[in-house]
């Protein structure tokens, strides 16, 4: 479904990305993990669409297609979506108004009829009780004033509605307590499948004791510089990306 | 902030910037006193009328012989040639039409063309429309339904035919002839507009508006509103107003006066859709009215809600007298400036009466080039005990080549009285942007969507008709999530 080769990213002159390779089928659950600054979100925002970085090389393939050519709303309606680290406040323009909004486009670049209010509001309270949403947030502009969790629980949320191929979660779990984190992972189990990927960026570790993976990547100062199960997790919580570090350093060549 | 997304949205065609083909009828251009006398016997009006015609053009003819137009707007024109402009212009017509059917259906193609249907067969349901093209009424609707409940609504020509009780009681007591340049003018050569007198006890059942159409070329037109609402009524107004795509610029000079006497209610909204000019800031309307309102009784209110996208140039301060006794005034404004298009707007509330209270929410959305200036006054006088204002401008800026200006002016005379104001200016950010598009929201949509939520203050104190016009001239797609 998505095939990354050698891509190579850069802000403001100074190279983030330095090569990244990765390939996911759907189905599959990919986290990556890494330090601070070692380049997670700036992958989750460049497969989204972000205008603000350089790509410099490489290529990326979504279901056979260049990615890298398609504007931002282009590959929402395809099916990528990015659950925000700190998703944006728009004052004046309530949840559901937005997710309606966001909901149309999609159905109709599917071929599919937009849906009116009533279906619309059917729909959105089926989904609302998967990540167990107040109704009240729906009325309140989009973010405005929301907790860090409910902000969360509303990105999961409008993963739900816009039912993605390909869903990045860019340290979905930053700021939770471990039961906003939960319900989260509840939400995001309960909409795996065999159709859908994910790609699940965290810090920790301790997101993915929720959200099981199928795969985990490390990713250190803009390389994948170690592939693994679940194991490497736990390694990696017990050692700390030190120790993947200093193996680096040392020049051995990584392996698990 | 994508450019991309902001060509789309401020690129948008003026929709109604066609020309009806129509046989005129024009007085020939400049003013002096045997045009006002030309206009007054073309209107066959009484002595009195023409009387106070010509105290105001003597009045103004000093000012513009002092070179006493004001200066004083944060915009910037080349010197108007007052002799230039035709100051009355009307399609032909043997008699006032006397009914619908009456009326040139080439008239009635152009309002249907501007989604004002006047056939009986497709009127607006809920809403009566008094036409006014270039100088004159050319229909009004619901007139008799209206006459049942003792409403007066009809052309202001008719109402100093019919009513010159009423017209001579209430004009100019609002704004006087001499209120200042503009209204000087206006009093000396207003051709038409709208009369409506809402009487005692009664609330007005449907929304009263007046559509104002500019057709003939070089024409300027001078309308005049007056309405009053007698003791315990309530009337809501609406005002909409196009002109063709021209390249020399026109000027529009209107004078409104609303009077609300004890208890009662007057909600008085404009969408101002005036031919922008181009995008280089070719032609366009100059829109230089003066709105003023007056709660004379005590508990009366009244509420003035704009939504300003036309005109090359705005100059016009909708104002509240407060003068009874708890009585409210409201302000609440969107004016965008987009391409070259300059906006100096805002509000003065007077605050004269105990325990008044008034509300301003004024929203400058600036784009291309445009310049937004909000000017208000809020002015609490020695015997308003108790008196109250609100005061919140907000500034929305897109791109980096325009402007936005706040001048709130302040003067309290009174201890008692609490005074709040809140200012703000903010950028439509690439994050709320990608937020959007990420979503699947086209960038267009996205920047539409961002720029209604700035002005929802505003928007839900429209009527429903109006509030789905509004947000369809930010170029918002609606679906029903106003209010």
């Amino acid at each position: 479904m998505l095939y990354i080769r050698d891509l190579r990213v850069s802000a403001a002159g100074h190279e983030i990305l330095r090569g990244i390779d990765l390939n996911i089928n759907a189905g599959e659950v990919h986290a990556i993990m890494g330090p601070n600054g070692s380049g997670k979100s700036t992958l989750a925002q460049v497969l989204a669409g972000r205008e603000d970085y350089e790509i410099t090389g490489g290529e990326v393939l979504y279901d056979g297609q260049d990615l890298l050519q398609m504007t931002p709303e282009d590959r929402a309606r395809e099916g990528i979506f990015l659950a925000f680290q700190y998703p944006i406040e728009i004052p004046g323009v309530s949840t559901a108004y937005f997710l309606r909004a966001a909901v149309n486009a999609i159905r109709k670049h599917r071929g599919l009829e937009e849906l009116d209010a009533m279906d619309f509001l059917g729909l959105l309270k089926e989904k609302m009780s998967l990540v167990e949403m107040e109704q009240t947030l729906l009325n309140r502009p989009i973010n405005e004033g929301f907790s860090g969790g409910e902000k969360k629980r509303n990105e999961i949320l409008q993963m739900a509605m816009l039912d993605p191929k390909l869903a990045i979660l860019d340290e979905t779990d930053s700021g939770l307590d471990i039961d906003a984190l939960k319900i989260v992972a509840n939400g995001v189990n309960g909409l795996r499948n065999s159709e859908r990927a994910m790609i699940v960026i965290t810090h920790y570790q301790r997101l993915l004791n929720y959200i099981i993976p199928d795969f985990i990547h490390v990713l250190v100062d803009g390389r994948i510089v170690k592939s693994g199960d679940r194991q490497l997790a736990l390694e990696l919580e017990q050692k700390g990306y030190s120790w993947i570090e200093q193996q680096l350093q040392g020049g051995q060549p990584v392996s698990s | 902030m994508s450019s991309q997304a902001l060509d789309l949205l401020t690129s948008q065609d003026y929709k109604w910037g066609f020309v009806t083909d129509i046989e005129q009828e024009a007085i020939p251009p400049g003013l002096n006193e045997d045009i006002i006398h030309l206009i007054a016997a073309k209107k066959v009006e009484p002595e009195w009328m023409l009387d106070w015609r010509l105290k105001a053009y003597r009045y103004w003819q000093r000012l513009e012989k002092s070179e006493a137009e004001p200066t004083w707007a944060n915009v910037h024109y080349p010197p108007i040639d007052y002799q230039n402009i035709v100051y009355y212009s009307a399609p032909k017509a043997k008699d006032g039409p006397k009914s619908l059917d009456e009326v040139d259906p080439k008239l009635l193609e152009t309002y249907e063309k501007l989604g004002i249907p006047l056939s009986e067969q497709k009127l607006l349901a809920g809403v009566a429309v008094d036409a006014v093209f270039d100088s004159v009424s050319v229909a009004t609707t619901f007139k008799d339904k209206l006459a049942e409940l003792g409403i007066i609504f009809c052309s202001f020509s008719e109402a100093v035919r019919e009513h010159p009780e009423l017209v001579r009681k209430y004009l100019g007591s609002v704004v006087p002839y001499n209120d200042n340049f503009f209204a000087a003018l206006n009093s000396a050569v207003f051709s038409d507009g709208s009369f409506c007198y809402v009487p005692k006890g009664v609330r007005c059942p449907m929304e009263l508006s007046t559509y104002f159409r500019i057709n003939a070329k070089d024409t300027g037109q001078f309308e005049r509103t007056l309405i009053i609402a007698d003791e315990g009524s309530y009337v809501s107004y609406l005002e909409g107003c196009t002109a063709p795509r021209r390249d020399e610029n026109q000027l529009h000079a209107a004078v409104v006066e609303l009077i609300a006497l004890e208890n009662a209610q007057i909600k008085y909204s404009t969408v101002q859709n005036w031919y922008p000019g181009d995008k280089e800031g070719k032609g366009g309307i100059y829109n230089f009215v003066t709105k003023r309102g007056k709660c004379l009784g005590k508990n009366s209110k009244i509420s003035w809600t704009q939504v300003e996208t036309g005109s090359a140039i705005t100059w016009k301060y909708p104002s509240c007298i407060l003068q009874g006794d708890n009585s409210i005034g409201e302000f609440y404004s969107v004016a965008l400036t987009n391409n070259y298009q300059q906006a100096d707007t805002g509000t003065k509330m007077i605050h004269i009466g105990k325990n008044t209270k008034s509300t301003i929410i004024s929203k400058g959305i600036s784009a291309g080039h445009g310049q937004n200036t909000y000017r208000g006054l809020v002015k609490i006088l020695k015997g308003a005990t108790g008196a109250r204002n609100y005061s919140q401008c907000d500034s929305l800026l897109m791109g980096d080549k325009c402007g936005a200006h706040t001048f709130p002016y302040l003067e309290v005379n009174n201890s008692s009285a609490t005074v709040e104001h809140e200012a703000s200016t903010s950028k439509i950010s690439e994050d709320q942007l990608f937020y959007c598009r990420q979503r699947g929201i086209s960038a267009e949509d996205a920047v539409s969507m961002i720029v209604s939520g700035f002005c929802k203050q505003v928007f839900r104190e429209l009527p429903m008709e109006f509030a789905v016009e509004a947000q369809k001239l930010l170029g918002v797609s609606l679906e029903g999530s106003v209010g």
